[in-house]
């Protein structure tokens, strides 16, 4: 992981150049803050709700893993049923891709029809993440080494055998990209959600925060939890960057030289 | 120790490999199968090895399949795993504990010269050594017969003429039969005790030629009358197969 100190001071430069300007215009312009609030003032809003800020951010955290592990564990389950008959994925795929191409906006208000707020919201974030993790660890499964899968079988080990020290090992590069980008979708998933029940009334998370303060007009308190979404969501991406280059910079190209 | 005989090999999509294969392989031997690219050879080995049935024909064995171990064109090593664990696969599935296999998996590695390396990945091996890794593997459970496919093609002709040395040395201290797929007329020569050489596709042995050597061989048999003679010998039996065909 050599990276010169330039990748990670530049970006950073970038960002706080762009905040500074919007600072500036801001004082300059006199721009009433029910308008348009400035950094600071968003930063001190943070500050000062942070204890209704925070209470909300932990419970749409909360919801996101939740439903990440629970996708997790369904998209891996059924990617390896998959990968043991054709007949199961012939069976099973295309309602997984009318799930997965069905927008998630269009979704989440017939769920709440039938569900509790909360487990509305949760399933949400579920769906949206279920289906990169099972099309990568389905892909990942499949993309066992030819000649390992003969030399498996030449030892004539069982499917359990070749399941474990095999082809779970071959799909874990794709698992963890499927899990990034899953990351990031329950989210998503869960914030539309989140929007959805919220105008019903319901629920805590950071979406419902945004959207009754929009409906105070406390404009500043709207960005203050918006940038707690942004900051959630880059720190999901890093945590699974992390994990990912953990697990495979030892033996997988993709973490080679580069880094993350 | 075994015998083909009318092996006929057609796959699923029409093709036909083998056509009438006759082989008989002695205990103790080392023989290559020569031949074009293409002709099925590996179809041949693959199916000594037990990866894939004759579609007419029967493979006989004079005292059932014995332990067989194989090595392929490539290292294929597993790259999640170090090179310890790659070695332990053969015996890991074969129901041994790391404990257990661990003195097999040292004597396999010392076998290749690659103690120091137990720990190693794949990728941080050149592709020299990962072949040794390979045939590592292959040496764990000492097999009575090794199948090799092609191993050396891949590498660069120093490493692989150190390599053909130690094969030559490995088989001798370790007493199994080789199968030793090529299709370098000089390689086949340099190993073998006898070279079956196949005809191209569908491929059948054409000629079988004895190389009358001391098993043991250094660079002085490749200056040798009787090197000279085999590879002239195996050479014109190659370009025999491929006109006919
Ligand atoms: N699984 C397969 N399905 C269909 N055709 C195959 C398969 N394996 C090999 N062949 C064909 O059989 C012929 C012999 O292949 P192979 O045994 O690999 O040749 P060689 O090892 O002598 O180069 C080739 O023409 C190849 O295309
Ligand atoms: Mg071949």
């Amino acid at each position: 992981m050599r990276r010169s100190l330039i990748d990670y001071v530049l970006p950073l430069f970038v960002f706080l150049a762009m905040l500074g300007l919007w600072e500036a215009v801001v004082r300059i312009n006199a721009i009433p803050p029910y308008v348009l609030p400035a950094p600071s003032l968003i930063g001190a809003t943070l500050v000062k709700d942070w204890d209704t800020l925070s209470g909300a951010l932990m419970v749409t955290l909360r919801i996101t893993f939740q439903a990440l592990l629970a996708a997790t564990i369904g998209g891996v389950t059924l990617a390896i049923l998959f990968a043991r008959s054709r007949w199961i994925e012939r069976s099973f795929l295309p309602l997984a891709v009318v799930l997965q191409v069905t927008p998630i906006v269009a979704i989440a208000p017939l769920l709440l029809v039938y569900l509790e707020a909360n487990t509305a919201v949760l399933v949400c974030a579920f769906l949206v993440a279920f289906f990169p993790i099972l099309s990568n660890m389905a892909l990942g499964l499949a993309s066992a080494d030819h000649n390992l899968i003969d030399l498996f079988e030449l030892y004539k080990a069982s499917r359990w055998k070749q399941l474990v020290l095999l082809r779970l090992p071959a799909a874990l590069p794709y698992f963890l990209g499927g899990l990034r980008i899953a990351g990031g979708l329950a989210l998503i998933g869960a914030i539309v959600a989140e929007i959805a029940a919220g105008s019903a009334g319901q629920g805590a998370g950071l979406a419902f925060r945004i959207v009754e303060a929009g409906f105070r007009l406390n404009i500043p308190r709207m960005f203050a939890a918006l940038a707690l979404i942004s900051a959630s969501g880059v720190l999901i991406y890093l945590i699974f960057t992390l994990l990912s280059w953990a697990l495979l910079s030892r033996w997988h190209d993709s973490s080679r030289e580069r880094g993350l | 120790m075994l015998t083909l005989r009318g092996v006929d090999k057609v796959f699923a999509n029409g093709a036909q490999a083998l056509a009438g294969l006759d082989l008989d392989v002695r205990e103790g031997e080392f023989l290559s199968l020569l031949g074009p690219s293409g002709c099925g050879k590996s179809t041949a080995l693959r199916m000594i090895a037990g990866l894939g049935e004759p579609t007419r024909g029967a493979i006989a064995w004079r005292a059932g399949r014995p332990e067989v171990g194989f090595v392929f064109q490539d290292a294929v090593l597993m790259p999640w795993a170090s090179v310890f664990d790659n070695v332990w696969l053969p015996l890991r599935l074969a129901g041994q504990s790391r404990a257990q296999a661990s003195p097999k998996i040292e004597a396999a590695l010392d076998l290749v010269g690659l103690q120091g390396f137990a720990r190693a990945y794949p990728r941080e091996l050149s592709g020299g050594m990962r072949m040794r890794v390979s045939i590592a593997r292959a040496l764990a459970m000492r097999p009575a017969l090794l199948l090799m496919d092609e191993p050396f093609a891949a590498l660069d002709e120093i490493t692989r003429q150190k390599l053909n040395d130690d094969l030559l040395r490995l088989k001798q201290e370790l007493g199994a039969t080789v199968i030793f797929v090529t299709h370098s007329v000089f390689e086949s020569v340099y190993l073998s005790d006898r070279i079956a050489v196949f005809s191209a596709r569908p491929g059948r042995v054409t000629a079988e030629i004895e190389v009358a050597a001391p098993a043991l061989r250094n660079d002085d048999f490749r200056l040798s009358q009787t090197y000279a003679q085999a590879c002239r010998s195996a050479t014109d039996a190659l370009h025999a197969a491929m006109g006919e065909a």
